[in-house]
């Protein structure tokens, strides 16, 4: 008898705790708000302005999702993650998605049970010095004292390089992208190394940015890109087409100033409009409305247009299209086809 | 065959679960139980379903594989390619480093700040009172950070102690090296060293006392023989004085003891000092102190020699007063009636408390996750978990280090303690 109530009471519990694993759409549809996790502030990608309301490259793909979800590119909760509480944040649903400058790797992608849903920036590792430093090339740095931020693919390639060169290095190991900017300009650590993109973020908040060099070595690859748990792929579905939405809408030419004209009616091309809806049953496919995509590209325009307004050579982080160009164009970026 | 009937039993009546105070600890007991079984079977059904969820399993792998991280400050010989069981050791050693450095220093101010607070003298104890209430009323945190901001903003650069007018320079006639990255300090090298001379620290930084392990343990050998010869001279002297009454002077005979055959020893060994000097982009040789260190190390102790110095207080002033009268009476000079009378007796009072501040010494070194102190908290238990996405194993290994850590220092304290107590007879 007391035997069966135990068990009878373990059914319970275990009753309970399935049920904390339902869709993550459905969770965050019933939320109404959707929860990203994103840096704790790196200018252009993900930071709160003056008024505390975050702002970026990343934060525009989160908003993007929260529009094609709610139609409100506001219902979205930012969650701060550092490089060594992301994934765990991500594991454990405190976040639905992760968009924080995040490398998509092997290891991340199976054994860490994530899912990367694309690329939205194709990075690589470069080092960032002071002129006066009198360096060159990152093979000089031998000795150096270098800040690097813990939980990264930056610190693994960083001990790799320098292993391969067979020189050596102090590491400085930090926690935050603030803290790394604070050490390098006190000159705690003679160079900050971290993704090309971060290192030119940082350097345009510095006072004087031109007294700092990007060294010309890329040591690595970085593809950077949203992610979500394994296990649901309903939801990494969502969050992948948003993202690819938002780069059609780049290759087709819908921008935020031409949305609602060419949203009001179809056009005469079929693939626009299947992308927006006026045509097809695309938004039903992946559970969300019919214009779910005219609500995620009006959250902060297309692809090129997040990325101009964030990073781009008009912004004081200056970053050239380069291989983030659209594939027509000679870069990397692609999106499957609407259909 | 008695004829007297025994009174009837009364029926047990389930009432009297509750009721009747026979029971009623039994019934709260198995409640209790009951409860406790059914949390930690939901705790555990939980994570295993969780865990599930998320298709991880649960295994210890991972310590085995290539850590691919480096360390800057290792105790023990480590790179990248070596696995994350090795970087956690080198962690663990690190916990161990400031815990125990923390420890001794956090002792000495802490009973050094409390005699000092009974002080006659209005101004020292008055300082003390504030140094106490100073740390004891700040948040630890703050004062970690606070000696590590000082340390990168307003030490010198290396760079700044180059050229032939340097900005900045080093002290004790050219020995020590204040940084912005650290202090750099001489260390001890030997130039016959038995290690070979080879032997240098195979990574820069890494404290050459590890490169001449022989040579410590040879010093070693010496000073433990002549501390036992040392405290065979004691003894002889005890013996002396219980006979004849007078204590012979023997110190002379005792430094001897101990310092000629170090000073052989050391001669053999070509006993120097290396000092520190700027090389490249930083000092090299020395020891590096580096800054997470230097700030870990002085905020755990000044705070915690803050509060050792309010409960060495009030062991003192447990001790009663006729105490230390009855010994002045006797004659016994102050200082000798603190140290032969008062503080044997004060000690009692002391140790339980002091246990549980080397406790919390110990487990607020974990702090170090403020100043990139890499501790164990650091490497297994943050740069290995975000590497390898294992967390539960991971925080499960840290929770265990921390808890066997605990009891080996509460057990060692314990023993201590009970030499101290009064021995009835
Ligand atoms: N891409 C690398 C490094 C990512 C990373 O940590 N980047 C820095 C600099 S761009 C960052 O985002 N820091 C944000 C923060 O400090 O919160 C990875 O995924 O491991």
């Amino acid at each position: 008898m007391k035997k069966s109530v135990f068990f009878g009471a373990l059914t319970v519990a275990a009753l309970t705790a399935g049920v904390a694993s339902a869709a993550t759409l459905d969770d965050v549809k019933a939320r109404g708000s959707l929860n990203c996790g994103v840096s704790t502030g790196v200018v252009g990608f993900a930071s709160p302005d003056a008024n505390g309301v975050w702002e970026g490259f990343d934060i525009g793909i989160c908003r993007a999702v929260a529009a094609a979800i709610f139609g409100d590119s506001d219902a979205v909760e930012f969650v701060p993650t550092t490089g060594q509480t992301r994934f765990t944040a991500l594991a454990s649903g405190e976040i639905d998605m992760l968009a924080r400058n995040t490398t998509w790797t092997f290891s991340r992608d199976t054994d860490l049970k994530f899912e990367f849903v694309g690329v939205n920036y194709y990075d690589g590792q470069g080092f960032l010095v002071p002129k006066d430093l009198g360096v060159s090339s990152a093979k000089d740095l031998d000795g150096a004292t270098v800040c690097i931020q813990t939980g990264t693919t930056t610190e693994l390639n960083l001990s790799d390089f320098f292993r391969i060169n067979n020189i050596s290095y102090e590491p400085v190991p930090i926690e935050t992208n603030a803290e790394g900017r604070q050490q390098y300009i006190a000159g705690a650590c003679d160079v900050y190394t971290t993704d090309a993109s971060g290192l030119a973020a940082t350097r345009s908040t510095f006072e004087s940015p031109d007294d700092h060099v990007l060294l010309p070595e890329i040591i690595s690859k970085e593809p950077l890109g949203p992610l979500v748990r394994h296990g649901d792929s309903e939801w990494g579905d969502v969050v992948r087409w948003t993202l690819n939405a938002l780069v059609s809408a780049e290759e087709l030419g819908v921008t935020s100033a031409n949305l609602a004209e060419l949203s009001a009616a179809p056009t005469n091309n079929p693939e626009v409009n299947r992308l927006l809806g006026t045509e097809g049953e695309l938004g039903a496919m992946i559970g969300l409305d019919a214009n779910w995509a005219v609500n995620a590209i009006g959250a902060g325009g297309n692809y090129g247009e997040l990325f101009e307004k964030n990073i781009g050579e008009s912004t004081p982080i200056g970053l050239a299209r380069g291989l983030n160009a659209m594939w027509t164009e000679g870069g990397l970026i692609y999106s499957p086809p609407f259909r | 065959m008695s004829t007297l009937t025994d009174p009837p039993k009364p029926a047990f009546r389930l009432s009297q679960l509750i009721y009747d105070t026979r029971y009623r600890s039994i019934t709260i007991q198995f409640v209790a139980l009951v409860l406790m079984v059914l949390g930690i079977g939901w705790l555990v059904n939980n994570t295993v379903q969780n865990l599930e969820d998320l298709g991880k399993d649960f295994n210890f792998g991972f310590l085995g594989s290539p850590a691919g991280y480096d360390i800057n400050q290792q105790l023990v010989d480590y790179n990248s390619q070596m696995s994350h069981g090795r970087a956690a050791f080198v962690g663990i050693l690190n916990t161990l480093l400031v815990a125990f450095l923390g420890c001794v220093t956090a002792t000495v101010i802490g009973v050094t700040a409390g005699v000092l607070r009974l002080s006659k003298n209005w101004v020292v104890s008055r300082l003390m009172a504030v140094y106490v209430e100073g740390f004891r009323n700040v948040p630890l945190l703050i004062w970690i950070i606070l000696v590590f901001a000082i340390m990168i903003e307003s030490m010198p650069e290396p760079k700044k102690f180059r050229g032939a007018d340097p900005a900045a320079s080093m002290i004790f006639s050219d020995h020590v090296a204040v940084t912005n990255r650290g202090i750099w300090i001489p260390r001890i090298g030997f130039t016959n060293s038995l290690s070979g001379n080879e032997a240098v620290a195979s990574v820069e930084g890494l404290p050459a006392v590890a490169s001449g392990g022989a040579d410590w343990a040879l010093i070693g050998v010496v000073l433990l023989i002549s501390i036992v010869a040392i405290g065979f001279v004691r003894a002889r002297s005890t013996r002396m004085q219980q006979a004849t009454g007078y204590r012979p002077t023997t110190w002379y005979l005792q430094l001897g003891i101990l310092v000629i055959p170090f000073a052989i020893v050391g001669l053999f060994l070509g006993m120097t000092v290396v000092t520190p000097y700027l090389k490249g982009f930083n000092f090299t040789e020395g020891i590096h102190l580096r800054n997470s260190l230097i700030a870990l190390w002085l905020a755990l102790s000044l705070y915690t020699g803050a509060f050792i110095a309010e409960i060495v207080r009030a062991g003192i002033m447990a001790v009663s007063e006729g105490q230390s009268e009855a010994a002045s009476a006797l004659g016994m000079r102050p200082k000798r009636t603190m140290n032969l009378v008062i503080l044997p007796q004060a000690m009692r009072v002391i140790v339980p408390p002091l246990i549980s501040q080397y406790l919390n010494l110990a487990k607020n070194s974990s702090l170090a996750i403020a100043v990139g102190y890499m501790d164990v908290r650091a490497t297994l238990g943050g740069i290995t978990i975000s590497q390898t996405g294992r967390e539960l194993e991971g925080m499960l290994l840290l929770g265990a280090f921390y808890l066997l850590l605990s009891l080996i220092i509460s057990s060692v304290m314990n023993y201590f303690n009970n030499r101290t107590q009064l021995r009835e007879r």
